[in-house]
């Protein structure tokens, strides 16, 4: 069984000096997750890395969240893009080879 | 050292109001920022000068000594002593939230002159998350083959890391903490290994399958017989069917590389033979193959 490291919203956004709201508007836009224990939001520590992207999205460069949807796909696509360079370039190197023969 | 012109990277000039440095850090950053530009560390270093800029011109005391000793920074420290002698107030703090951690290095311009880390005027303690590393690990193809350890210098550090077995060219792997040091107990960052996977063997890998060609002699081809064959994992005896043709392919099933992660699965290896005719015939290997002609 897997442990998950849980860390309540609360003291997350209190640590961060930012409104509970902001992460109850991310998770409505579907962009994190929100585990509720007890009555307690909590935020997964896997996801700690992604939202305090958002937090340098929306405090630091003055980004909406309609702005960070649409980043976070395109960064999706770049990353998925990337992938398939790689694996291309690797799929390349068959053929480079055959002609150095 | 050289003089940096804070007021030409942000793309302002002197007069510029305290929202002008804002809505220009702000445009500047949206370009620059390394959230908006993965593994470029072109914009990284931009963004670091951008934020380096900001950190000045957007406090007024630093913006003032700026302004003042910018050009002529070695007078900064006299300047820092009649400060200290006329001190009457405490300085405006800010509160508002500026820089990002990603600022890391700052130049010698701005230690020299302001000293310390950057954010140092902030009234919070923020607890700031350390800036990730890269770095990138050469390997040849069969040392990928094998899961095994291996100790990298990292910014000065020695750190060992395992490699798995069936890594691929131009996969990056992340090692947890081994990153930037946190700010003010912050957790230390991430470092990002890309693995660059050089082939200098008969093989040709393409994701866990195996190709190579082989040169067989005319005669096995014809006649069939065994061969011997060099894997990556040791010699194995292969079967050639009589009268193979040239550029025929065989599979050796679970001779290729190892999945990864997934210990005791391996990919094919796919052999295509190469005939090679003979040359330098006798007159009598010569009159042999004409009787087989006529035949």
């Amino acid at each position: 069984m897997n442990t998950e490291y849980l860390i309540a919203v609360d003291q997350f956004c209190a640590c961060h000096d930012i409104e509970v709201s902001f992460i109850h508007s991310l998770q409505q836009n579907g962009l994190i997750e929100i585990t509720t224990v007890e009555n307690t939001g909590f935020i997964d520590a896997e996801q700690l890395r992604q939202l305090e992207k958002y937090i340098r999205f929306y405090y630091e460069l003055d980004i909406n969240l309609e702005g960070i949807e649409t980043i976070v796909h395109l960064l999706q696509r770049v990353n998925a893009q990337h992938q398939e360079i790689t694996a291309l370039r690797n799929r390349l190197l068959l053929y480079e080879d055959d002609q150095e023969r | 050292m050289n003089f940096v012109d804070y007021y030409k990277i942000l793309g302002i000039d002197k007069s510029a109001t305290a929202k002008d440095i804002k809505n220009a850090y702000r445009k500047l950053a949206r370009k620059h920022h390394p959230d908006l530009n993965p593994n470029d560390k072109d914009a990284q270093k931009n963004f670091q000068q951008i934020n380096e800029a900001n950190e000045v011109l957007s406090d007024p005391e630093k913006r003032k000594k700026y302004d003042e000793y910018g050009e002529n920074w070695q007078h900064a420290e006299e300047f820092e002593k009649q400060k200290q002698y006329n001190q009457q107030s405490s300085g405006s703090r800010r509160t508002s939230r500026s820089g990002t951690q990603y600022g890391g290095d700052f130049s010698e311009f701005f230690e020299s002159m302001f000293g310390g880390t950057p954010g140092g005027s902030r009234s919070r303690q923020m607890k700031y998350r350390g800036e990730d590393y890269t770095s990138e690990l050469h390997l040849e193809l069969i040392d990928a083959y094998t899961t095994h350890q291996q100790t990298i210098s990292v910014n000065g550090q020695k750190i060992r890391i395992t490699v798995p077995a069936g890594i691929e060219n131009g996969q990056i792997i992340k090692i947890s903490g081994h990153g930037g040091s946190g700010v003010n107990g912050g957790p230390n960052g991430d470092l990002y290994i890309t693995f660059s996977i050089a082939n200098h063997s008969i093989f040709k890998r393409l994701g866990n399958n195996l190709y190579a060609t082989i040169d067989l002699d005319l005669y096995t081809a014809v006649l069939g017989g065994e061969i011997i064959l060099d894997t990556l994992n040791g010699k194995v005896k292969l079967k050639v069917k009589p009268e193979t043709q040239n550029g025929s392919k065989v599979k050796l099933k679970g001779k290729g590389f190892p999945v990864y992660k997934k210990e005791g699965l391996f990919g094919d290896l796919f052999i295509t033979f190469s005939i090679q005719i003979p040359t330098n015939l006798t007159d009598q290997q010569k009159e042999l193959f004409t009787q087989l002609a006529k035949s």
